[in-house]
């Protein structure tokens, strides 16, 4: 039950690294923190899910919340990093051909 | 309060056998009596009040700035006085709080109790149980007057309370009658509206709809975005995953769901569930969704409702009886 985030912005982007389990103990947290920084005007937001070994249904829901409110404020918001588990959750429950999740990572090899 | 009228001699009588010869049990009395001055709501001051009066009347040669020194230590300790009684406060209000989430958890089991139908020749078993008081899972049946039976099984993301509440707002929804023909598709696109609408923007419903018309033994579904359930295959003692593709409800209020259709043999099952049964994590990883197949096989003589009940026991026993998610399955079999 534990998670740990980190907020890096370069060059007006924010990238978020999350590292440990998003579930309903600590789904809060990470909303805490996602939510003032989708409000903003044209934020780009880019959220790296591959130190991430669970999560669940309510961590979809903040995902879900941050797309929402990126969206009507005109900002960018991406996911990178999704294990096969988590992705298929995005699949499941057709967030998938809404939401960019499919971005590769800076770095990583094709 | 009848303590409080005797505390100052009790107090006088231990302070006064500790003083004469240091001993355990008079350490001990003192501990006997502070959990007695706790339950009758003594405060810490009261007790340093009555010390520093005892002392002056047993002591009356006492030198002054002991007696002083005994203000500072009521001036310091009164604070601790007033978070202790807010801890208590506190306290009583948890104590209600449950008390009434208990109520509201008894109220929500009534609004959206469900009758499992009763058909010729369908056998249906269902069980739903909450990982806390309030179940974020749902399922709903409806008998129709043109030989059909629909099933909704529901969940809603975003745990507790307010998860609970939001399913009671669906099944009114789901029972108030609706303008189109009730196809599923048209259902949870209807659904899909009254919940964009209406709920918190940060809750979603992921929700299965299906009708079995058992003229023709044939399953209608639609989907939005509610986890996969299966098909068993009688004859070909096969499992497959049920196909159908949508967005959860409460996202984009224009979303369409699209619509499929299955002929149901004899001897062939319909399994539907919440992600509570596939995504169940236990201290040994998740439970794959092979291990509840082989589950089916291995009750599959048994009535649905048994077999639901054995399969729910089994998931229990993985996860040492602590449910981490809600816990929903439903199993149709067509036996005739």
């Amino acid at each position: 039950m534990n998670i740990d985030i980190e907020i890096v912005e370069h060059n007006s982007v924010i990238k978020v690294s999350v590292r440990g389990e998003i579930d309903v103990y600590t789904a809060p947290k990470l909303r805490e923190i996602l939510f003032p920084l989708a409000e903003k005007e044209n934020a780009n937001i880019i959220v790296n899910l591959s130190d991430v070994i669970y999560m669940d249904s309510t961590g979809l829901g903040v995902f879900v919340g941050v797309f929402k409110s990126v969206r009507s404020n005109n900002g960018k918001f991406q996911l990178v990093g999704l294990s096969g588990r988590i992705k298929r959750l995005f699949e499941i429950t057709g967030l998938a051909e809404i939401m960019d999740i499919n971005s590769r990572m800076e770095g990583e090899s094709l | 309060m009848a303590f409080r009228e005797t505390m100052e001699l009790k107090y006088q009588e231990i302070l006064k056998n500790y003083i004469k010869d240091q001993s355990e049990t008079a350490l001990y009395q003192g501990q006997k009596f502070s959990r007695k001055s706790i339950e009758n709501q003594v405060t810490p001051e009261e007790i340093i009040s009555l010390h520093k009066q005892l002392l002056e009347d047993m002591y009356p040669d006492l030198p002054k700035y002991v007696v002083h020194s005994f203000d500072i230590l009521l001036e310091v300790i009164l604070p601790y006085g007033v978070a202790y009684r807010e801890n208590q406060s506190l306290r009583d209000q948890k104590r209600e709080l449950r008390s009434e989430i208990e109520i509201a958890a008894n109220v929500q089991q009534t609004l959206l109790e469900t009758k499992v139908p009763v058909v010729d020749g369908l056998d249906i078993g269902a069980i739903s149980v909450p990982a806390k008081h309030m179940n974020g899972d749902y399922y709903h049946f409806v008998q129709d007057e043109n030989n059909s039976i629909s099933i909704a099984i529901a969940d809603v993301i975003g745990k507790g309370i307010p998860a609970a509440l939001c399913m009671s707002m669906i099944k009114y929804a789901m029972d108030s009658p609706l303008e189109n023909r009730p196809e599923p598709s048209s259902v949870l696109e209807n659904l899909n509206r009254v919940v964009e609408q209406n709920v918190d923007p940060s809750m979603f419903i992921s929700m299965f709809y299906g009708m079995y018309n058992h003229d023709r033994h044939i399953f209608s579904y639609a989907s939005a975005g509610h986890e996969p359930g299966f098909f068993y295959d009688g004859k070909k003692d096969e499992f497959q995953e049920i196909h159908a593709k949508g967005l959860l409800l409460g996202i984009d209020k224009k979303t369409k769901y699209i619509q499929y259709e299955k002929q149901i043999n004899q001897g062939d099952m319909i399994i539907l569930l919440s992600d509570g049964v596939t995504e169940c994590r236990t201290d040994e990883g998740f439970i794959e969704k092979e291990v509840l197949m082989t589950y089916i096989k291995k009750y599959a003589d048994l009535s649905s409702q048994e077999i639901v009940t054995n399969i729910f026991k089994e998931f229990e026993r993985r996860q040492n009886f602590q449910l981490r998610d809600d816990f929903t399955l439903i199993i149709l079999k067509r036996d005739v």
